[in-house]
Order: structure tokens, then C-alpha cells, then sequence
């Protein structure tokens, strides 16, 4: 068992375009956001110029409460660089607005991960270049 | 629905060639291997570089200079079944008589420390999480195992089934590395929950071939020719960009989720064959990982869903069984050549079993065999059905 944690080495990092810039504008302010369709109301992610379901333009942003539970997981002993510190936990979260994020799951021993698990967003400042900071998830209590 | 004639009647696969496929290919890069395949499944259909007047792959600039055979119908398409389909129609829609698909990957990844290159996703959603193929997969393996309780030992069971044909294989790049149980692939070191080394594919170097004509060219050809009898893709978007979750579903057709990938291309197959999955005498599935291969029956109506690792468990797989799977040793022992080689090879192997020309796991009186491309976690399957009587 280890404690996971955010990574910490050079780790390839986003690169923030126009249409995803909001997003990782609300990452450094502390809030997960994701697109709502204006007129159908269906959530989209990732980042998207158009509805999903109704191909409507009107996207707007807005902010995630955050929550949700995992989905699916896997868990990496075979790092994909030698920056990645083993073992870290790929999560999918289907968050309570009904959109589907991928992150890592940090904060609890490695053999907690399960899925339906309720978990959080919670952020670290990874630096670079765009002053990154990524979203990772941790169980409620 | 389709009152012509059949839209590959007019075509027939005339060549196939592996070259050498190894851990490491001295003396070569991807280029001249490629060139190597390509000569290999000409010489194969008994015909002339000078015959050739279409191309498709990786290949196809470079040896439509070298072998001044220009100019020349020529396809953008690289991968797979995909480039497949496309050289046949290109015959099939008079632009072309005889097309080479070729394609070699060697060199571009000799340096282990890091998974290779073709594994690793670049997307700012993905990439910073550590995320790789064996990753992706496992994320629609996992959720497969919640939602009907697949278990390892069924995945460790494909994965032994297969190695083993790759262990009596003289061609595999891991010929005589075996035999293995499904207690070896278990005991091997996990590499991402729940798949274990010996569930994963490896990396190789190599070259692949494929020529095609027109059908009623065959009697200039050296071999018996084989046919499309069906084929179809099935895409949902970009590889390793975007989460790859099981239930991501299509706004046409709501049942035709992401986990269930291939389904429209098969119905598509066997539609135009007019086949279905019991006429399938070998299954030249792709085995990028050994949950895939449990995923596809399902996907592709061989068994219903969730069933997919009590069938695997019931001694249809293995050779001699009613649908053998990977009979070369697919990716995980006769080779991952890169981004595409691998791709094509499922093709070739399914002509050589129609042939009646594999020197081990032959598959007795095979009139039908099924070849894949893809998979779940890549977010895409291509199906090519291929068979011994012109359609
Ligand atoms: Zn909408």
C-alpha cells in the first residue's frame, strides 16, 4: 500500500487552447467548470464548440459542484515515463451534473480505490509555462 | 438496402507478406522494411513491381518513387482494416487494378524506459494523468468486470490461448517462449489493474504487405485468392484524447455505446455477407489486451453481452475449438510492429488460414475468417470478413 499523492515531477503538462482556456482558468481559481447547452441543458466535457446532443452553438460555462463518484479505475505500476512516480490511480468520475471527467485519484492508500465511491475535486498547482493547476480527486468522508 | 451486385465482387487478395518481425530489426528502419513487405506480397501474388498501379500506407510515396511505377492511384488512409476497405474500392470503382498496401515500422523505439511513443496520448485531458494504452483499456476492462463480474482468470485465459499459438508459431517473435497457463498470466507483474504483463501486447519491429486485384485477373496470380465478403468500421472519435468511458453513447442509435464498439460494423459485415457469427470459422480478432477479445464476442453477437467470459472459458478459443482466436499469437507473441503495422496483420494471417498455408494452428477446411482492427479503449473497431468463395 501506498499513500497517493498529486505527481510532482515533469510531468508532461496541458497546454491551454481557446476553447479550453475557461476551463483552466477555473482550475486556478479553485472551480471545476464544465459547458451547459442553452438549449437543450445537456452538460458537455471536454472543452467543445458544440452540443453533443443537439448541436446548438449556445454553450455557456458554468461551475461543477465538484462531486461525483467513480466510475471506473485502473491502477499503474508501469509508468508511462519514468517522471510518474508508481503506483497512481487513473479514475473516470461521473460527476453529480452528469458529465464524465478522467483525473487521478490522490489522498488515501492505493487499494481504497473502488467503484460508486464518492469523491471530490481537489487542486494542485503543477506550474509551467500556463501556470497549470490540475484537478485530482479525493474520497469524501 | 443494397439491390446491386456485391460491392467487392470485383476483388480479390492475391498477396501477403511478413517480413522478419523481431524485439529489434538490425540494419533496418521503417522505410526499407516496408519496401522489404511490399516486394514480399508482390512476388507473393506472383506479379511484377510494374504491375502495381495503386498504393495505400505508409509505404506508398516512397516506393511509388523507387519503383517508378507513377503515376499511380495513390490512398492517404494508413491503418489497418480501414486501408484495406479503401484499396478495394478503389478497385472495385475502376480506379485502380492492382493495389499494394504496405507499411514496416523499425527504430522508432529502441529506448524502454518510457511506454513507446504510439502509446502516449498528448491531449491536455489525459496526458498529465499519466494515462497509456494498457490504461485506457483497463478503464473499459474494470467497468466491464463491475457490471458482470468478468474475472481475471477469464481475461488470463485468452491471454494463454493466444500466447500459446504464438509459442508453436516458427514466425512469432516469441516462438518457444512457451507454453503458458492462465496461472502464468496472473502471476506476471501488473502493469495497469487488472491487466498483468502477459495480458498486454509487446513491442516489436516489422514489415506487412498485402496486394489486391481485380477479380477477374486471378488466373495471371500465383495463389488461391481470398475475398471481402463484408467489412466496416466503426469510430467514435480521436485515440487517448478523451475519457474513455464505457456508456459514451452516439446520438443515432443510443445502444451502440463506445463499450460495445464494432457492433455496427459487424451487423454491417455480416449483413452484406450475408453471414453470420456461426459461419465464422477464425477469428483474427486484435488483441491489444486480453479483455478485448472477451469484449468483441460480445460486441460483435457471438454471445450476449456480459456473457463474454463464461464463452471464452467454454473451449471455443483454442485451436480446434469452433471459433479460434489469434492463431499467429497476435500482438502479444507474433508482433506489435508499432502504430499500424499490427493493424494489417489480422488480414494477413486470415488470408494465410483461407489459403490453408499457416505452418501451425491451421484451421481445417476454413471458408470464413473474421478479421478486427482496434478497440474499446482506442475508441474504435474495424471488422473485415474474408472468405474462400467469391461473392
Ligand atoms: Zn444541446
Amino acid at each position: 500500500m501506498s499513500l497517493l499523492l498529486p505527481q510532482s515531477g515533469d510531468i508532461p503538462l496541458p497546454q491551454p487552447g481557446p476553447i479550453s482556456e475557461p476551463y483552466w482558468q477555473g482550475c486556478r481559481e479553485g472551480v471545476l467548470r464544465f459547458q451547459r447547452c442553452l438549449d437543450c441543458s445537456a452538460p458537455t466535457h471536454t472543452p467543445a464548440l458544440m452540443c453533443a446532443v443537439c448541436a446548438s452553438r449556445s454553450l455557456v460555462w458554468v461551475d461543477s459542484s465538484g462531486k461525483g463518484e467513480i466510475y471506473s479505475w485502473t491502477r499503474v505500476w508501469r509508468p508511462v515515463t519514468p517522471d510518474f512516480v508508481t503506483p497512481y490511480v487513473p479514475v473516470i468520475v461521473a460527476m453529480e451534473e452528469g458529465w464524465f471527467i478522467l483525473s487521478n485519484l490522490v489522498g488515501c492508500e492505493d487499494d481504497a480505490v473502488a467503484i460508486g465511491l464518492g469523491v471530490e475535486v481537489v487542486f494542485h498547482s503543477s506550474g509551467g509555462a500556463d501556470d497549470i493547476v490540475l484537478p485530482y480527486f479525493q474520497l469524501v468522508s | 438496402m443494397r439491390t446491386l451486385g456485391h460491392p467487392f465482387r470485383d476483388v480479390a487478395i492475391v498477396g501477403v507478406y511478413n517480413t522478419k518481425q523481431a524485439r529489434v530489426l538490425e540494419g533496418h528502419d521503417s522505410q526499407s522494411i516496408a519496401l522489404e513487405a511490399a516486394l514480399g506480397a508482390i512476388a507473393d501474388a506472383g506479379l511484377e513491381p510494374r504491375d502495381i498501379d495503386g498504393v495505400v500506407g505508409g509505404i506508398a510515396s516512397n516506393f511509388l518513387y523507387q519503383s517508378r511505377i507513377g503515376p499511380a492511384w495513390r490512398s492517404m488512409s494508413p491503418l489497418g482494416i480501414p486501408a484495406v476497405i479503401e484499396g478495394a474500392m478503389a478497385i472495385a470503382c475502376g480506379l485502380a487494378n492492382n493495389v499494394l498496401i504496405a507499411t514496416g515500422e523499425a527504430g522508432s523505439y529502441r529506448q524502454h524506459a518510457s511506454t513507446a511513443p504510439w502509446t502516449r496520448p498528448t491531449n491536455e485531458f489525459v496526458a498529465a494523468y499519466g494515462m497509456f494504452t494498457a490504461a485506457e483499456f483497463a478503464l473499459m476492462a474494470r467497468r466491464h468486470m463491475h457490471m458482470y463480474g468478468t474475472t481475471p482468470e477469464s481475461m488470463a485465459h485468452v491471454a494463454a490461448t493466444i500466447r500459446n499459438n504464438g509459442h508453436v508459431n516458427p514466425d512469432a517473435v516469441y516462438f518457444g517462449r512457451g507454453p503458458f497457463t492462465a496461472a502464468d498470466v496472473l502471476e506476471s507483474r501488473m502493469v495497469a489493474d487488472p491487466f498483468h504483463l502477459l495480458d498486454c501486447a509487446m513491442t516489436s519491429e516489422g514489415g506487412t504487405a498485402l496486394v489486391l486485384t481485380r477479380a477477374d485477373r486471378t488466373e495471371d496470380t500465383a495463389k488461391t485468392p481470398v475475398y471481402l465478403l463484408g467489412g466496416g468500421t466503426d469510430h467514435y472519435g480521436p485515440s487517448y484524447q478523451h475519457p474513455p468511458v464505457w456508456d459514451l453513447g452516439g446520438v443515432r442509435r443510443p445502444d451502440l455505446i463506445a463499450g460495445h464498439v464494432g457492433r455496427r460494423a459487424a451487423e454491417e459485415a455480416f449483413a452484406v455477407a450475408g453471414l453470420g457469427p456461426s459461419d465464422v470459422d477464425v477469428c483474427e480478432f486484435y488483441d491489444p489486451f486480453s479483455f478485448e477479445l472477451i469484449r468483441q464476442f460480445e460486441a460483435f453477437g457471438f454471445c450476449a453481452e456480459g456473457e463474454g467470459g463464461d464463452y471464452v472459458m467454454s473451449g471455443v478459443i483454442e485451436p480446434g475449438g469452433r471459433h479460434p482466436i489469434t492463431t499467429d499469437g497476435g500482438t502479444m507473441s507474433f508482433s506489435h510492429g508499432g502504430a499500424s503495422v499490427q493493424l494489417f496483420q489480422r488480414v494477413i494471417r486470415g488470408v494465410q488460414q483461407l489459403r490453408g498455408e499457416c505452418s501451425s494452428a491451421q484451421v481445417l477446411t476454413a471458408e470464413v475468417a473474421m478479421c478486427t482492427g482496434g478497440g474499446s479503449g482506442a475508441l474504435f473497431t474495424d471488422v473485415l470478413l474474408l472468405g474462400k468463395e467469391r461473392p
